[in-house]
């Protein structure tokens, strides 16, 4: 089983502030981290690997500092890792992104592909399906359990092919969905799927010596076009600080008083 | 040159797969698509098709985004999603913010349906649009991220819309991303605001970012449709006309296949809705609460104010409650009406998943907690005295006005 999974190196959000007077963010000294889904994602490539063989791929694209954020995976156990870096690969948005990454899944090869549910500093949630749309293959996002995978297939879906399935749990937003899908696929995960590992000392040493191959535009054979800022059709137009509300009133008193203040104000409000 | 097979025309018959002797045809989700890559030109399939739809072009593959002048795209689209064949509240808001775009487009306003009949179209009119494209075919009932993709674009590029609106909820989260891949246009995800830029008459897509704490205006000057997903309950719904008629087109889902299926949907059983992203008012509770019953007198409280329960990591690590109900960085991003936050100190990875919320309610014992700096209202006391008193107190007040 070739298994991919693209990870995303962020800043720690919860960190993450704009300068109000010049609209732009604050990055320095927010630390770097893996995106937390994708902790969820590569951990279920590796029990699947675990389970069934193959290899796990861990894939991301970045700068070249990116390239620790793979050395962290590779620790976690991932056995071999793909840094996409190219200038040509600068301000991509999602659509450019997905391409980018679909190419590299391409020549990589893979029969499942993990992603995160989103990144946590655009919280888009559109790579992972973009990325299957491209590759002409099925996706299943918010997945929450993964029930069985099955390098062979029962019986062939509707169009004849003979691949093997997965049947996974799909969080919704009144409870679940028990999907099958053939193989290949693409899974975006949520963090209730699974616990992810911690490093271990032989993955930390592996880390340490672990090759990672980079890839730029012309080793993935991509439509430059379609690449970085060329090909990313929207644009941000600017930034700012959200509003932040200045009309807060903390109530005062007994437990009783404040609770009738409390209904007070709500009734107020319902009039407006 | 190249050859292609326009989606619209293909009935997915697959009699030219085997008229490719480079085996560069395949037939993907019920429409046979040409790999350029294995593509030799040969031209052996184009006779092939009974619907003829297999066709030279010249020219290098331009993305169908940016093929036509922009001008040649007019109108817009909502997607309005249903769930067991009722309209979901998403699309009556979708509709709303539509409206007022449309209105300033001096366009119309058209609602894409499936799985629904006409009963629920004829709705979507009342509440604002001209045109409802409607699929009540069988297989489109059941969401599936495949066929709703394929039926959707395939609509998209026959009508050129300049603008698309979907719900950022998880079946729009879900397959719209593809819809914009296919069409090789650009979409924002879970916009806040929707604006028409007064000079270029392009869509102000306004969202938040590193979890609200920064807002960005996105623009897609030069690919159509523009195209957008919305936060739930944060546009307005439109003005309901009960005489209104529009157009109602029905559309056909024939020979289309997936290569996933839904085998079950299990609803989480609980008395109170846990669909966080639809609730006007949501009473969470965090590590204050002590234990897991301090979630049965939350649900007292939700109860009466008709609201759902949401839960902070702590609360949901602590094991308490199931992780459906966290609200934060790591699980959902809400923004109720009234968010009322019970015994939850306010760590920022909580803050991002609410703090957008109309009005928030801090109960905790800690007068210095966090939470306080994010709310409109707060109650520094004992939450097993405070909200036992709220819930008798609207439960009252709704008595009072119920009669």
């Amino acid at each position: 089983m070739n298994i991919v999974v693209c990870i995303k190196q962020v800043p720690d959000t919860a960190e993450v502030r704009i300068n109000p007077e010049t609209n732009t963010l604050i990055r320095k000294g927010v630390p770097s981290i893996i995106n937390p889904y994708d902790l969820h994602a590569l951990e279920a490539g590796l029990e699947i690997r675990d389970k069934l063989g193959g290899k796990v791929t861990v894939l991301t694209m970045g700068p070249p500092q990116a390239e620790n954020s793979l050395r962290d995976a590779i620790s976690m156990g991932a056995d071999e890792a793909v840094l996409l870096t190219d200038r040509a690969f600068a301000g991509s948005d999602t659509l450019a992104t997905s391409y980018t990454l679909s190419k590299a899944i391409e020549k990589i090869g893979a029969d499942i592909i993990f992603c995160g549910k989103q990144a946590i500093d655009g919280d888009t949630a559109q790579v992972g399906p973009e990325i299957a749309e491209f590759l002409g293959i099925p996706h299943i996002a918010y997945v929450k359990k993964i029930e069985v995978v099955n390098p062979v297939r029962k019986t062939p879906f509707s169009d004849g092919v003979k691949d093997g399935y997965i049947r996974v749990h799909r969080l919704m937003d009144e409870g679940y969905d028990i999907v099958e899908s053939s193989i290949p696929v693409l899974l975006t995960v949520v963090k209730e799927l699974n616990q992810p590992r911690l490093p271990s000392l032989k993955g930390k040493m592996a880390a340490k010596k672990a090759g990672i191959k980079k890839m730029g535009h012309s080793e993935i054979s991509a439509d430059e076009n379609r690449l970085g800022l060329k090909g990313s059709p929207t644009q941000v137009k600017n930034i700012f600080a959200p509003k932040i509300k200045s009309d807060r009133i903390m109530l005062a008193g007994s437990s009783e008083e404040q609770v009738s203040k409390l209904i007070k104000e709500l009734r107020k409000i319902r009039m407006q | 040159m190249y050859i292609i097979i326009r989606p619209d025309k293909c009935n997915g018959c697959e009699n030219c797969i085997s008229s490719c002797p480079y085996d560069a045809i395949t037939v993907r989700s019920g429409v046979a698509v040409i790999n350029n890559e294995l593509c030799q030109l040969c031209k052996a399939c184009l006779d092939v098709c009974p619907e003829g739809a297999i066709v030279e072009v010249e020219d290098t593959p331009q993305p169908s985004g940016i093929s036509h002048e922009l001008s040649a795209y007019k109108g817009v689209w909502i997607f309005a999603e249903q769930r067991d064949g009722k309209i979901a509240s998403i699309s009556y808001e979708l509709l709303g913010v539509g409206k007022k775009l449309s209105e300033e487009l001096e366009t119309g306003l058209s609602a894409v349906l499936f799985g629904a009949d006409e009963s629920e179209a004829k709705e979507l009119i009342k509440w604002g649009a001209d045109k409802v494209y409607l699929c009540n075919n069988p297989t489109s009932i059941k969401f599936n991220d495949e066929i709703y993709s394929l039926l959707f674009s395939r609509l998209i590029e026959q009508h050129n819309p300049a603008i698309v609106l979907a719900g950022a909820t998880t079946i729009g989260r879900s397959f719209i991303p593809r819809v914009a891949a296919r069409l090789r246009t650009g979409l924002t995800a879970d916009c806040t605001s929707l604006e028409i830029d007064k000079e270029t008459k392009n869509l102000l897509q306004i969202r938040p970012a590193f979890g609200g704490n920064i807002m960005a205006t996105i623009l897609c000057p030069n690919h159509r449709p523009q195209m957008a997903t919305v936060r739930p309950k944060v546009m307005k719904r439109g003005e309901y006309v009960a005489g209104k008629t529009g157009e109602i087109i029905y559309v056909k889902a024939d020979n289309l296949t997936s290569r996933t299926n839904v085998i079950d949907t299990i609803k989480e059983v609980s008395e109170l809705t846990i669909n966080l992203h639809e609730a006007d008012v949501i009473v969470a509770g965090g590590r204050g609460l002590g234990d897991a019953k301090g979630f049965k007198l939350l649900e007292g409280l939700a109860g009466a104010m008709g609201g759902a329960i949401g839960a902070s990591r702590a609360a949901v690590d602590e094991g308490w409650i199931s992780y459906s109900h966290q609200i934060g960085q790591t699980g959902k991003t809400v923004c109720p009406k009234v968010y009322i936050a019970c015994g939850i100190s306010g760590a920022v990875q909580h803050l991002v998943g609410m703090q957008s919320s109309d009005i928030i309610i801090a109960i905790n014992k800690n007068p210095e907690a966090p939470i306080f700096s994010v709310a409109a209202y707060g109650i520094v006391g004992d939450l097993y005295e405070i909200v036992p008193l709220l819930t008798k107190k609207i439960k009252e007040i709704k008595g009072i006005t119920s009669l």
